[in-house]
């Protein structure tokens, strides 16, 4: 593999992991913090659902988006199927329950402190939701680094909605399955430390970035 | 104090990463190499002729390209071939130019392949030795029924393949360095093109996959005839029959093998009676005709 495809491959990567990461945090920190803060009738299904989701298997979730892009498919008609598109379609559906979930157990977590301080200083229900967001931003990072780390390291639900097509929507993890297939084991390795290089970069970061605002926090 | 703990747990976590990714690459060749081998190979010296199937458990490793596995030219044959001889094949289906990085490694007994040049290659470097024609299938050309190119009418691969990059129509390739991905690379360099641009897809997928990506792309593509027979699409064989388009397999025993004897004995069988009669007879029930045609012959 030559260095210039190689990085296009790892640029690819980011690109459609930060984008899938961000609608799901837009999609999901919502979620979770209403999820947090009040109860309604049947929330426990909704919770279950969520927990399950975490967990979903990306391969299904490739072969149902895969099916719903296809030509054949009630979408097909956009013509999204081998697109980066379909693959940050695909990587939503995988990180909004993560998102959604992790934010709801960290709200739960500051809900009862500051619930009711904030309601006794008049605050509309947005603000309200707004303050527990803030106060609860730690467990929410944890939550986009485990979104993230999950996102940038799928394999099964991007091959099978991306296609690995060189030079379009061939990314890290596809590119390690080439690789592989083809015999050349170590370029495969090679772009798999790059994989774990990155993840890790982006962990550190994340939490060196929470832990100090916890620290600011508390004083 | 905290973020130390939490920067050093995060090193431990990596290196348990690191060393899971480490040992899962190498892990084709443990699971070859596990077999007992003092057991399973006698002396070179023994005669070559099937002894009688034994109790024992003796097992070879089959590299092979995706095709006959997935076609289940397999299927139909080895379970005959352990009968016989009473010696599993573990098979390894992978892109041929896996299946010889496997021969070159020595973590498989026998190739069956199909990429003359590389297998010759293979054998001129002293990896392998003893191989055989066993059959050849054929490639198609397939495209969307309406044709864009044009490229019903025409006779060689190489006109047609002219044709598509000319009118720029979308084409699927293999691009994973496999028989067929090899084959249609020859069939570009035969036509003097080098292909490239937005309607070249290269989908580093098996056949299956890429048979569906030009499906839904409505591209063309080079397919095997066993894998594009088994799968339902909307698409049409548009050029076959020529010469470029035929396809032989070989069967090639790994120089280095620790079991060249029963390594031997698949490759007897493959290319004796029984197992040309199997081949010639496979998938006559379900295709209406059969998708390899037999022809052994020592190179």
């Amino acid at each position: 593999m030559m260095t210039q495809d190689v990085w296009e491959v790892i640029w690819l990567s980011l690109q459609v992991t930060t984008v899938s990461v961000l609608i799901g945090m837009l999609l999901g920190i919502p979620t979770g913090t209403f999820l947090g803060l009040y109860t309604f009738r049947g929330k426990r299904l909704v919770v279950a659902l969520i927990y399950t989701c975490m967990g979903l298997p990306p391969v299904l979730v490739g072969v149902v988006v895969y099916m719903l892009l296809s030509r054949y498919g009630p979408l097909g008609a956009l013509g999204l199927l081998f697109t980066p598109e379909a693959m940050i379609i695909a990587q939503i559906v995988l990180v909004t329950p993560i998102l959604a979930g992790l934010t709801m157990s960290a709200v739960q977590a500051k809900e009862r402190a500051y619930w009711e301080t904030a309601k006794s200083l008049g605050a509309s229900p947005v603000q309200m939701m707004l303050t527990i967001v803030k106060e609860a931003r730690g467990g929410i990072w944890s939550g986009v680094a485990a979104a993230y780390g999950r996102a940038i390291s799928e394999v099964g639900a991007v091959m099978l909605v991306g296609g690995n097509i060189e030079h379009h929507t061939r990314v890290m993890t596809t590119a390690i399955i080439l690789e592989t297939r083809t015999g050349n084991f170590t370029a495969g390795l090679q772009l798999g430390l790059v994989l774990l290089a990155i993840s890790f970069l982006f962990n550190s970061f994340l939490m060196a970035g929470v832990l100090n605002q916890m620290r600011n926090g508390r004083r | 104090m905290k973020v130390a703990r939490t920067v050093s747990s995060f090193f431990l976590l990596s290196l348990v990463l690191l060393l899971a990714a480490c040992s899962s690459t190498p892990s084709l060749s443990t699971a070859t190499q596990q077999v007992p081998a003092p057991e399973a190979s006698p002396p070179a010296s023994q005669p070559a002729p099937a002894p009688a199937p034994s109790a024992e458990n003796k097992e070879i490793v089959l590299a092979t390209t995706t095709s006959t596995q997935d076609s289940g030219l397999l299927d139909a044959l080895l379970p005959e071939f352990q009968k016989q001889s009473g010696i599993t094949v573990k098979v390894i289906a992978v892109g041929t130019g896996q299946a010889i990085k496997l021969g070159e490694e020595g973590n498989s007994d026998v190739l069956l392949v199909h990429s003359r040049k590389a297998e010759e290659e293979f054998v001129t470097k002293g990896f392998g030795i003893n191989a055989y024609d066993v059959m050849y299938n054929q490639f198609y050309i397939v495209g969307p029924a309406d044709d864009p190119a044009g490229i019903k009418d025409v006779q060689s691969a190489k006109d047609a393949m002219s044709r598509i990059a000319e009118k720029q129509a979308s084409f699927v390739s293999r691009g994973d360095d496999s028989g067929t991905d090899k084959k249609e690379k020859s069939i570009w360099s035969e036509a003097q093109i080098k292909p490239e641009g937005s309607w070249y897809i290269s989908s580093g997928q098996g056949m299956g996959e890429t048979l569906q990506m030009a499906d839904e792309k409505r591209a063309y593509t080079l397919t095997d005839e066993a894998t594009f027979l088994s799968r339902k699409l909307n698409l049409e064989v548009l050029v076959q029959g020529d010469k470029s388009l035929l396809n032989p397999y070989g069967i090639i025993q790994v120089k280095s093998s620790t079991k060249p004897e029963e390594g031997m004995q698949l490759i007897q069988f493959f290319t004796g009676e029984i197992g040309q009669k199997l081949i010639g007879e496979f998938g006559k029930e379900t295709y209406g005709k059969g998708l390899f045609v037999p022809d052994a012959k020592k190179r």
